[in-house]
């Protein structure tokens, strides 16, 4: 799929009035339709805060740490499917925002990220708060732009919020030294598309559609595996009717929860490292695969050669990079989910596969998820199971990483899309609580809840200031066993239970979160659990951190061992 | 790993700056060892091509390309694996020659079709433009007169023919 070189066919549309880069850029935004953006100022973004001052409608977030600003521009992005944004100064406040672009990178989302930069005569010189910012982030940007002329600013915004939100949506970052944003001009923005020779596949073609389409109406045991794509491209609608024509089950990856109804009975929860053991052997049964907007990850896969070991694939992507990249495609279809899956939704025939459901359901009945409550200690699955059973898996859950995500990946079944924000690709501690900000931010009216460990959560923590400043409904429900506890696990399972810098003596949260200003509760037996949680969901009036001591001895079961299959998947009996 | 070999993929790219770093990089990152890498400009002033020849296994040279295709900058990589191309490769080499060895070395130049571009009384630069074996030839062939230096520009390459490469 070679790109045709064609002449730019963009024109620029010109406006009269004067402005200064800063002023071009806030009016950029506004043109990008950005209400929020999460940030911190300095030296170098002097300028950029200044026109922001006189902007009401674009309203500044401050965090108190860079790495929160990019974190809150993904949840934000992921819990509304827009843009999200984030800003820093130049040096160290740009070089803060690597963790989180490189979170987004690795979980396809759009953000833009707008750094200060030194002023252009002394970039090179080493100068005061001087970092190659574009260097630096190159390998973990979509794409990046150092702005050298003050009437580079709009058309460079303008690029960077195309290639964030088209294609496969991924960060980008424009760098802007002082100067140019002191700098007046008459800002002239891009009239069409800003990218022109940028143009992603949509469409799939009719012929590996049609192939597709008699693939699976010929398959005896066939899977979707779903992924994250489902949710990028809104596609849900699309999957949920190709699988309610076909009947044919379908099994979502971490960052594909929620691409559909997880307590509709085709749907078999997560597959993968910490997946359903009845999800995993489907796929390790299944004679055809259905994969979509997923990308055969290693957590997902195990040992490659030794995943899905009787299937032939159809995968469909709209990164051409991504299929065949793992494993072979049978049938490689280039496209948009919504759209591709639109179409096969439409020519699907429902093959016949009574016999694999009634295998399933064998599976399904035999190994739920399960664990056990020891005397007097509160388990973490069981906190995760009330959560789900008292938002009813309509709430946004934003995780942290660890034990405490593969638990709530297991027991929150959201009921559609854009309801289970955590770090996938990265599996970046830290991230939970602000991506769960960015999240409320963009959703106000929706219940948005953090669940985080007591190890993650010390990452970023400090930003609870941000929340009680904005006065945040927003429970933040800490799984509190003591470590880190997904490192403990490895230990005890592959490092004869040494345990080598895992165990945490911890603050006292509870009194942490009064000292911020917050609501703080400790909880430190079984019955206290549901009150609690059920305290932290009903306040309307900032955030509620609730610390919730729970077993430190618990593992997360079942469990695929790092680079080996299902024949060895560990199964709590 | 699977083992690896030689593929040359050839690359249009925005003249812009930076380019060729985010190339370079994107090449090292994906952990493919990179042979040569010429870059020049083409009958479009706009557009660079860079001919780049690295080692990867042969299943994973259009994964490669695909990932070059995702640089914004990038317009066009084709893997030319196995298609009929003309290669060629430039090479200066700055040899000991002294007025006794002096024919003996232009004997080898001449059949190399290399032009001699210095002369001192204690060295000899040759030019010499082939693919990149009949550069390796000349150059195991001059050894033993003890070679000083040499600049090779890496291969460049065309598909044969009316396609575009």
């Amino acid at each position: 799929m070679a790109r045709q070189i064609e002449p730019p066919s963009t024109k620029r549309a010109s406006r009269a009035k004067t402005m200064t880069g800063a002023q071009v850029l806030v009016e950029a935004l506004r043109r990008e339709g950005v209400e929020v953006l999460f940030g911190h100022p300095g030296g170098a973004s002097l300028p950029i805060y200044d026109a922001l001052y006189d902007a009401r409608d674009v309203r500044h977030i401050l965090v108190r740490h860079e790495q929160v600003a990019a974190h809150a521009a993904v949840g934000f992005a992921r819990a509304s499917g827009k843009v999200g944004v984030c800003t820093a100064t130049s040096g160290p406040g740009a070089t803060n925002l690597v963790t989180g672009i490189t979170d987004a990178m690795m979980d396809s989302v759009p953000v833009v990220a707008i750094t200060g930069q030194v002023p252009r005569p002394v970039i090179g010189n080493d100068a005061f708060q001087e970092a190659d910012v574009t260097g630096v982030t190159m390998p973990i940007t979509k794409w990046n732009h150092l702005v050298m002329d003050v009437g580079d600013v709009a058309p460079s915004v303008q690029r960077a919020f195309y290639l964030a939100r088209t294609g496969r949506p991924g960060p980008v970052l424009v760098d802007i030294p002082r100067d140019v944003s002191q700098e007046s001009c008459t800002p002239e923005f891009l009239e069409g598309v800003p990218v022109p020779e940028y143009h992603p596949a949509l469409d799939g073609t009719p012929k590996q559609i049609t192939a597709a389409v008699e693939m699976l109406a010929a398959a005896e045991r066939p899977v979707i595996y779903a992924g994250g794509g489902i949710i990028s491209a809104e596609a849900s609608v699309e999957l949920t009717a190709l699988a309610e024509r076909t009947r044919i089950p379908v099994t979502l990856t971490l960052m594909g929860k929620g691409a559909m109804d997880e307590t509709d009975p085709l749907c078999l929860g997560m597959l993968g490292m910490h997946g359903s053991v009845f999800a995993n052997y489907a796929v390790n049964e299944a004679d055809v695969i259905l994969a979509v907007g997923a990308r055969f990850d290693d957590r997902v896969t195990g040992r490659l050669r030794d995943f899905a070991p009787k299937a032939r694939f159809i995968h469909i992507d709209i990164d051409p990079a991504e299929i065949g990249k793992n494993k072979p495609a049978h049938v490689p279809i280039v496209g948009d989910a919504k759209r591709v899956l639109g179409a096969l939704a439409a020519q699907a025939r429902a093959p016949k596969i009574d016999g694999w459901w009634a295998q399933i359901e064998e599976w399904r009945q035999r190994y739920p998820f399960r664990y056990r409550q020891r005397d007097g200690a509160i388990s973490a699955q069981y906190v995760c199971e009330q959560i789900n059973r008292l938002t009813g898996g309509s709430a946004i859950v934003a995780t942290d990483v660890g034990q405490h995500q593969m638990w709530m990946a297991q027991w929150y079944r959201p009921r559609g899309p854009r309801s289970f924000i955590s770090s996938g690709g990265l599996g970046t501690m830290g991230f939970g609580f602000p991506a769960a900000m960015g999240a409320k931010f963009a959703c106000p009216d929706r219940q948005v809840i953090a669940v985080v460990g007591d190890g993650g959560f010390q990452m970023t923590m400090q930003d609870l200031i941000t929340a009680v400043v904005h006065r945040m409904a927003l429970p933040i429900i800490i799984l509190n066993n003591g470590a880190l506890g997904m490192v403990r696990q490895w230990q005890t399972f592959f490092y004869h239970d040494r345990r080598s810098a895992s165990i945490l003596r911890n603050p006292d949260f509870a009194r942490i979160a009064e000292a911020f200003g917050a609501r703080g509760i400790r909880v430190e037996r079984p019955e206290q659990v549901d009150a609690a949680l059920t305290m932290a969901l009903a306040v309307e009036d900032g955030p509620v951190v609730v610390d919730i001591l729970c077993d430190p001895e618990e593992n997360c079961l079942p469990m695929i061992p790092s680079g080996q299959s299902v024949a060895e998947m560990i199964i709590d009996e | 790993m699977s083992e690896t070999h030689t593929a040359t993929i050839s690359v249009l790219v925005e003249n812009s700056p930076g380019v060729l770093v985010r190339v370079a990089g994107l090449i090292r990152r994906r952990g493919v060892n990179i042979h040569s890498l010429s870059v020049g400009p083409t009958e479009n002033p706009a557009v660079s091509r860079m001919t780049i020849v690295v080692d990867t296994p042969p299943d994973r040279t259009e994964q490669f390309a695909k990932q070059l295709r995702k640089l914004v900058e990038v317009r066009r990589a084709t893997s030319i694996d196995g298609a009929a191309t003309v290669d060629r490769e430039l090479a200066l080499i700055k040899v000991n020659a002294t007025p006794g060895t002096r024919m003996e070395i232009m004997e080898i130049a001449n059949v190399f079709r290399a032009n001699v571009v210095d002369l001192t009384d204690r060295t000899m630069t040759l030019e010499v433009t082939g693919k990149g074996e009949k550069v390796d030839a000349i150059l195991s062939l001059l050894s033993k007169h003890g070679i000083r230096e040499v600049a090779r520009t890496g291969q460049v390459t065309l598909v044969r023919g009316p396609q575009a490469t």
